[in-house]
């Protein structure tokens, strides 16, 4: 008896540990879990699409449900699962990079998470309410105004929620790695990942008013009457695409940048030598991020924009090409005369060099317009961007998590597995898309439900199902490598893999949740390597051991989004009945109450002693 | 070592797979054998950019393999430390002088053909035809000779015909893969396109932007004749009488049920604005019905009979009177007499 209540105890105490924490490393955890969920769930959205496109003019699904399927594939893996698992590595590794105790806004960070979350879980519930979104995840208008039912109107909320949960994310990076990097630690000593976090984050900050501000159009538009896209009423609808093409351009370079910046962490590491180029690395990734705000409307080149847009466009669009390709050469410079070790972390990097030439390269061939207009809206583009996504933003995100699994969960995970998901993976991966490429130019555009007979499309279609199968096994060998690891692993020192260079290897594996006892003195680009040369096996600190001030707990950011999701669902359904106008004040009520709250009650968090820390061992 | 060549073979057989994937593709649905203006210009900078990136591809992998072979960390190497390199300022330098000479190789016939393809000059000299893309089909209206279509666009051969494409709806866009790229059909504006067809045949068209449940469904031919044949063309499609009595007694019964069940209020049979539905002159030479079905009577009374089966989310479907079988036989079997021309896509196609 006394030992199950304990257990139930335990459990809620757990619960409510996750529910109010405010610590980076739990909330990136989270982050990384809810993410893992959207990437299974996305992921047997794009099964059932590979099914029904198996064979020519199959019945699997009706068109109605195929462009359910679709649009909810695309919106979850890159607003669910993408964007969340990278956000979940930033946030968990960041401050460890910086030697930060914590971001610059717990509060805010555990709001962001929850925001996210619940647009997720928002969108998904249309599934159950009457049918998803079908308008496509670009939801071109008029299309996404004129879909019946209430798919688009959970698209709209659901991702006003999200976004907004993702700007906070982006801003509190921005703040943290501008104020609360350890001493000695400037901007030109920072690592890579650290500097695409950055970055990433000031895309963040600009790309995504520009989707709010669509969203709101579109909102108002379906729900309250107004004509923004309505052209009978002397709205445009193109207007739709220049927004959401202002924020979906930069998008692409706030999910590959991060990518980049893991690759630029794993290969020094395994190969034993400090990133070559680093100074150029930094300024490649500032232009790509500068020229990624100049060339949203190679993604309109048939929409009609006349010559001079699309010359300008076209060529600003291949210019990236070059800070691309600095980057690709850097990162083999940096192997060049290293000691390379190839494990699965170092597998999915060498796999993305490749795999993401072809990605960049396809890249310069879309941004030719005159090309482009054979390429637009066929299954070449679809080829084109699975290959800058998966090749570059998955491959990174599992090297990744396989590179510091240890840091956040204090387990290496098992390698023999590791290594048997990457090989499926690959394989499934180009087996998938490649042949994509020749689809498109053999006459396939992309969205259709199904393809014709005698079209010379059957092999094609079915040899990228079989891929598509090869990578859904690839994700479960991965995900029973977590389980299994989770029950049997070891756990892992401070430097699991021996030659750590960042901060992040100087402290245990999990982290306390203060981080450092001391703040570290940084001497340099890679300061653990440095004070290993000198044959230091820790950091020096830069503060003598003193009380440690932490922030609060709190249930208020859950409260304020259950206030939020509240008001979501009276948005979507007071267009069927007023009386739903009750759930839009209620939940704007506890949403802004728990904000008055929050204001007035000061929260001045707490201390851990410094005779406590001194009990604790390294 | 063995593991890199293994490696290698599955690249060599993928190469061999696609190459011949390449081949196959659909003679006249088809990119990458052109035969139109647009589509060789695009194909012409598609095989530019294919063979710089090819190249710059193989330079990367051979650095990449010699890399990984050469300075993988062998046994009895574990505590070796190589020396820690910030930079080279000649070769960064290098790589990135290169890819902007690359850049500016594709960025100048890129600018030069944009304009070219988008060049009106000819444009008051030649045929005019407006293309308007409906949720599920297409409607083409010969302004010059006062002709209506749908589905089927008929343009003489080594001509260039100017396109103005507009929407009634949502966006669509209209591409023929083989003779040219495409070009969205908005709602708010009217595009220009010109399209220029090399050799005689019936080319596939599809809809290019997401435009519903039958999106998939809005295919559309281009039937390429001949000067003789299209002038032959045109002066049929003038002299269609949509009045005239079909002979069949079947077929008589179908022409009253479709004027007592005013058909005609949404389809017009000859030249008349009326476009509500698709227009159906010449409707016994189409090419497919619906865009994707056999021309058959079994289809038509399938289709009289419950068109949403055919084609999800389409405009007929609950806004005609009820139909019994025998009713939409009769239509069909009207339908199928209402050939207006001898030239034919069949005639096309010799």
């Amino acid at each position: 008896m006394s030992i199950a209540s304990t257990q139930k105890r335990g459990f809620g105490a757990i619960l409510w540990d996750y529910l109010t924490t405010v610590d980076h490393k739990k909330i990136g955890n989270m982050y990384i879990a809810a993410g893992a969920f959207f990437f299974i769930l996305g992921g047997l959205e794009a099964l059932i699409i590979r099914i029904q496109l198996v064979k020519p003019e199959n019945d699997f699904i009706s068109a109605g449900l195929y462009n359910e399927m679709i649009t909810m594939h695309g919106t979850t893996m890159i607003f669910f699962a993408a964007t969340p698992l990278l956000i979940g590595l930033m946030n968990a590794i960041m401050p460890l990079q910086i030697g930060a105790r914590d971001v610059a806004f717990p509060f805010l960070n555990s709001l962001g998470f929850w925001l996210f979350l619940a647009g997720g879980l928002l969108m998904n519930c249309s599934w159950f309410l009457g049918g998803a979104p079908d308008a496509g995840w670009t939801a071109y208008a008029p299309l996404s105004v004129v879909s019946p039912g209430h798919g688009t109107d959970f698209y709209v909320m659901g991702l006003q929620l999200s976004g907004a949960g993702t700007l906070m994310g982006g801003i509190n990076f921005l703040v943290t790695i501008v104020t609360m990097r350890a001493p000695g630690m400037t901007y030109m000593r920072m690592p890579l990942f650290t500097w695409t976090t950055f970055i990433a984050s000031v895309l963040i900050l600009f790309a995504f008013p520009a989707l709010t501000v669509g969203l709101f159009l579109l909102m108002f538009d379906r729900m309250f009457g107004s004509a923004f896209f309505d052209i009978a009423l002397g709205g445009n609808s193109i207007i739709w695409q220049h927004l959401f093409w202002i924020f979906g351009h930069p998008e692409v370079y706030i999910l590959i940048l991060p990518a980049f910046g893991m690759f630029s962490e794993i290969l020094p590491v395994f190969s034993k030598k400090r990133l070559f180029g680093y100074t150029s690395m930094v300024f490649a990734t500032i232009l790509i991020a500068f020229l990624g705000f100049m060339v949203w409307a190679h993604h309109m080149f048939t929409v009609g924009l006349g010559p001079t847009a699309n010359a300008i466009f076209s060529v600003a669009t291949m210019a990236i090409a070059v800070p691309t390709g600095i980057k690709i050469f850097n990162w083999l410079a940096t192997m060049w005369g290293g000691s390379i070790k190839i494990n699965s972390a170092m597998l999915w990097t060498l796999a993305f060099i490749p795999s993401f030439t072809i990605g960049g390269m396809t890249g310069v061939m879309v941004a030719i317009s005159t090309a482009d207009y054979q390429y637009h809206d066929t299954y070449f583009v679809i080829a084109h961007f699975h290959y800058v996504i998966v090749g570059g933003v998955v491959f990174g995100i599992l090297a990744g998590l396989t590179y510091w699994w240890p840091k956040l969960f204090g387990k290496v995970l098992n390698e023999t597995l590791g290594k048997i998901a990457f090989w499926l993976f690959f394989i499934g991966f180009h087996l998938t898309f490649f042949i994509q490429h020749f689809l498109g130019l053999m006459g396939m555009p992309r969205r259709y439900w199904v393809f014709l007979e005698g079209q010379g499309l059957d092999t094609g279609n079915l040899i990228s199902t079989i891929g598509a199968f090869l990578m859904a096994i690839g994700s479960v060998v991965f995900v029973y490598n977590v389980i299994i690891t989770s029950i049997k692993g070891e756990k892992a020192p401070a430097d699991p893999w021996g030659d750590g260079r960042t901060l992040e290897w100087s402290i245990p594996s999990p982290p306390p949740e203060y981080n450092f006892k001391q703040l570290p003195l940084v001497r340099g680009l890679d300061p653990l390597w440095i004070e290993k040369m000198e044959g230091n096996n820790k950091m020096t600190p830069a503060e003598p051991l003193d009380d440690i001030h932490m922030p609060n707990g709190s249930i208020l950011p859950f409260i304020m989004t259950i206030g939020f999701t509240i008001a979501s669902f009276g948005f979507i359904y007071q267009v069927d009945h007023s009386a739903w106008l009750i759930a839009v004040f209620g939940g704007m009520a506890i949403a802004l109450g728990t904000m008055l709250a929050r204001s007035l009650k000061d929260d001045d968090g707490y201390h851990i002693h410094k005779e406590d820390l001194e009990k604790e061992v390294d | 070592m063995l593991r890199w060549m293994g490696k290698f073979k599955a690249l060599i057989m993928l190469g061999i797979v696609t190459l011949v994937l390449t081949a196959c593709g659909k003679e006249n649905l088809t990119a990458l054998d052109p035969k139109g203006y647009g589509a060789e210009k695009s194909m012409d900078l598609m095989i530019l950019s294919t063979v710089i990136m090819a190249a710059v591809f193989i330079v990367v992998m051979l650095i990449f393999t010699v890399v990984i072979i050469r300075f993988r960390r062998k046994k009895g190497q574990e505590d070796f430390i190589p020396k820690q390199v910030e930079g080279n300022h000649t070769l960064e330098i290098v790589w990135t002088a290169i890819p902007i000479i690359l850049v500016f190789i594709l960025a100048v016939p890129t600018v030069m053909s944009v304009f070219d393809l988008a060049d009106e000059a000819d444009a008051s000299s030649s045929i005019n035809i407006e293309v308007t893309g409906n949720q599920y089909w297409w409607h083409f209206d010969y302004a010059g000779e006062e002709i209506q279509t749908s589905q089927d666009l008929y343009i003489p051969v080594n001509e260039k015909v100017y396109l103005d494409i507009n929407s009634t709806d949502v966006i669509h866009s209209f591409w023929v893969p083989t003779i040219s790229g495409k070009m969205d059909a908005n709602p708010e504006n009217t595009n220009t396109m010109f399209i220029e067809a090399y050799e005689e045949g019936v080319y596939w068209g599809k809809c290019a932007e997401f435009c519903g449940p039958s999106h998939s469904l809005m295919d559309f031919k281009i039937v390429v004749v001949s000067q003789e044949e299209y002038d032959q063309w045109v002066e049929d499609m003038q002299n269609v009488d949509p009045e005239v009595q079909v002979e069949d007694a079947v077929a008589q019964e179908g022409q009253e049920l479709f004027e007592a069940n005013n058909c005609m209020g949404c389809h017009a049979i000859g030249s008349s604005p009326v476009a509500v539905g698709p227009n159906l002159t010449n409707f016994a030479n189409r090419t497919t019905l619906a865009g994707v079905e056999d021309l058959t009577k079994e289809n038509i009374v399938s289709w009289l009979l419950d068109p949403e089966a055919m084609k999800p989310g389409n405009k007929m479907t609950g806004n005609y009177p009820e139909l019994t079988e025998d009713e939409a036989g009769s239509i069909a079997e009207y339908l199928m007499q209402l050939s207006h021309s001898d030239i034919t896509p069949e005639s096309a196609s010799n």
